[in-house]
């Protein structure tokens, strides 16, 4: 009797121990969570897509669809914060700036143009190497400065908005192309929402970057001894730098499916806040903000459980702005379970509970 | 010479090129945009204007000077002038009601900050961040829409001038115009001085530096090293919630996109006024010049016709980094010529 007891206890602590158990366990308090209050938050409904094509609506797809957003971006993160130790909270600046310039890009001087100057991939590509640039900008004061990385993206963060707004001239370009809205809409005759195949292709890659190179075992590296990586012969200089670079292409996709949601952009609300559900997606996924080991499924199913919650506050109507002091709660008991002292504590009383049992 | 720099301490070193940097932009400004900087009216506004903005950068600079850093500071300033606003304004309360308020959230945004960072070894920087979403989404829940106080104590408080005799100006018509400062200032200049003779002289204050220049050895000095970091957070938050009152007393109304921003200002001041993000560096009267100079640096700007609201932003950014580059230059060179 006491021995099953003893081996169901070690089968639970070893689910527990794996790093996917924290986001899923919050996934499902969350899930049952809106089952009790109201079981209409999983209904899924066909409705007509504003070109009349028959797509999926309901709170369900709203998660994947701005989740995705979130996923890609806590793919970077997750590097940065494993390399670094730190995080970039400059990322909300940085769409705005990757979207202006494709706004730019696609509408040349005029603001209100009747067909696009260039293809949207070219527009994308150009994004794509300016937010690489300012990705590097960071790069460089973290990793050959050796600035804490959080300070040194606030430069960007302050800047960034400012920056995006300059790229425009201030002016709010508005493309009338209907093409241009699939990245962030649906594609006509596919119910899905296309931020969700972006993602999709986003993590492929990066699971494929990871499994083919040693990319994430010379980042975990970096991250758990910067000295002994050196003395290893790895550049430790190089791979933060580079983890900046990576955030920033992912910065320029998210750039993309925000600027295409709405055909313009508004820079002080584009991906606004957007930077704490990255952190609090890459915390929710196990990993420690201290840098060092990290699991990149973790991260990425994290990033959709926050839109879980986001979309839920919305549910019973928390207006948007009065949204951050409900996750800022919930990042501070994420990190308080966290603490090393907490969770030293915590064993202790699990032990304590265990003899008892045993007793 | 070149010995006497060499000798001369981080602090010391750091403070004397930001007083350099205030003066050299300064006269910069008489300079290159004429007259109106000779006026000491114009130094008095910069004054009247931030005076905030200094209490609070005060406050960074003792958690950067102990090795940590608060960014919640201008979500706090927000909620305090919100909820003040709100208590004159719609509880009919008293002005004495409403700086103890201040106080008090200022205080207990402090004990909890202080209490993550100090005793249960969480980041300073996540902990504040979600303090600053925390405070923020309260300024909102607590009102959503501007609105300005009407309250009749607290205007006759918000219009007292405290006039400075010999500086007043002749105006074109020969008139005679009194130079003033408003209250905040009083006690701005109030908080300097009090800070300065605690962090040269004062226990605490030396702990402060001890702590942040070496951990371990503030440790093995028999310091109460998780007390001095919680202390630090403490008086950080308590001065931002002093700061928070003083800005709602300047601009007497309350609104969530108040002080946006206002903790890059702050740190943006403290690093210009020489103090290190690394700890154990760092001067209160380097921090006044630190606000002084990024808000003359924001006047010239402005009057030089980049009056685009972005331009701001973009400098304040510009100077905090060519500041940090050129801390993490000077440090390594100090550090190289030590070394040999």
């Amino acid at each position: 009797m006491g021995n099953t007891k003893k081996k169901e206890a070690g089968f639970l602590s070893k689910i527990v121990r794996q790093q996917l158990f924290i986001p899923i366990a919050a996934l499902l308090i969350l899930a049952v969570f809106n089952l009790i209050a109201d079981p209409s938050f999983f209904k899924i409904t066909m409705g007509a897509s504003s070109t009349g094509d028959p797509v999926l609506s309901g709170y369900l797809i709203t998660i994947l669809d701005y989740g995705s957003e979130l996923a890609i971006l806590a793919i970077g993160m997750t590097l940065v914060t494993a390399a670094s130790g730190g995080q970039d909270i400059s990322v909300g600046a940085a769409i705005a700036i990757a979207g202006s310039v494709i706004l730019r890009v696609l509408c040349g001087t005029n603001s209100r143009p009747e067909e696009l100057q260039t293809s949207v991939f070219v527009a994308f590509i150009a994004a794509c190497l300016v937010a690489m640039l300012f990705g590097a900008f960071n790069g460089i004061l973290v990793a050959h400065f050796k600035i804490q990385p959080m300070v040194a993206t606030l430069i960007l963060y302050t800047a960034g908005r400012s920056i995006a707004a300059w790229i425009n001239n201030n002016e709010l370009p508005i493309i009338s192309e209907p093409t241009f809205g699939y990245y962030g809409g649906f594609i006509p005759g596919i119910p899905i929402p296309t931020p969700f195949f972006i993602a999709v292709i986003c993590v492929v890659i990066t699971a494929l970057v990871l499994k083919f190179t040693n990319l994430g075992l010379y980042t975990q590296a970096v991250g758990i001894n910067e000295k002994s990586s050196r003395l290893n012969g790895l550049n430790p200089v190089f791979i933060k730098f580079l983890s900046f670079v990576i955030l920033g292409l992912c910065v320029a996709v998210v750039g993309l499916i925000k600027v295409s949601r709405f055909s313009t952009i508004n820079y002080s609300v584009i991906a606004k806040d957007i930077e704490m559900d990255a952190i609090l997606a890459v915390a929710l996924g196990g990993n420690a903000l201290s840098g060092g080991k990290f699991n990149m499924a973790a991260s990425i199913l994290g990033a959709y459980v926050i839109q879980f919650l986001t979309t839920t506050l919305y549910k019973f109507d928390v207006q948007s702005d009065a949204l951050p002091a409900y996750k800022a709660v919930v990042v501070i008991i994420l990190v308080v379970l966290s603490a090393p002292s907490v969770r030293a504590k915590l064993s202790q009383v699990g032990k304590k509970l265990h003899a008892k049992e045993v007793a | 010479m070149m010995k006497k720099i060499k000798n001369m301490s981080d602090t010391n070193m750091l403070l004397t090129i930001t007083i350099v940097v205030f003066f050299v932009m300064y006269f910069a400004a008489i300079a290159f945009l004429g007259e109106g900087f000779l006026k000491p009216q114009t130094f008095l506004s910069i004054l009247n204007a931030n005076a905030a903005l200094i209490i609070t950068s005060c406050g960074m600079s003792i958690v950067m000077i102990t090795g940590g850093i608060d960014i919640s500071v201008g979500g706090v300033v927000a909620l305090v002038s919100m909820c003040s606003a709100v208590y004159l304004d719609q509880k009919g309360g008293n002005v004495g009601g409403a700086i103890l308020i201040s106080l008090a959230i200022g205080l207990a945004f402090g004990i909890i900050q202080g209490y993550l960072v100090a005793y249960l070894d969480i980041q300073p920087f996540i902990v504040s961040l979600a303090g600053m979403f925390f405070a923020r989404g309260m300024t909102t829940i607590v009102n959503n829409k501007p609105f300005n106080v009407a309250n009749e104590a607290f205007v006759k408080l918000k219009d007292t001038r405290v006039i400075v005799p010999g500086l007043g100006s002749y105006n074109r018509l020969g008139k005679y115009i009194d130079a003033y400062v408003e209250i905040g200032v009083v006690v701005a200049l109030l908080i300097v001085v009090l800070l300065f003779i605690l962090l040269r002289w004062g226990k605490l204050g030396r702990h402060f530096y001890a702590v942040g220049g070496n951990q371990q050895s503030a440790l093995m000095l028999g310091i109460n090293v998780r007390r001095t970091k919680f202390l630090s957070h403490v008086l950080c938050s308590l001065l931002a919630g002093i700061g928070g009152f003083v800005y709602f007393l300047h601009v007497g109304s309350g609104s969530p996109s108040h002080a946006m921003g206002m903790e890059m200002n702050a740190i943006a001041s403290s690093i210009i006024g020489g103090t290190m993000l690394t700890g154990g560096v760092g001067n209160i009267i380097g921090t006044l010049f630190g606000v002084l100079s990024l808000s003359t640096i924001q006047n010239i700007v402005s009057s030089a016709g980049f009056d685009e609201a972005w331009w701001t932003g973009i400098t304040i950014a510009a100077m905090l980094c060519l500041f940090l580059v050129i801390q993490s230059v000077v440090m390594a060179r100090k550090k190289k010529a030590l070394a040999k």
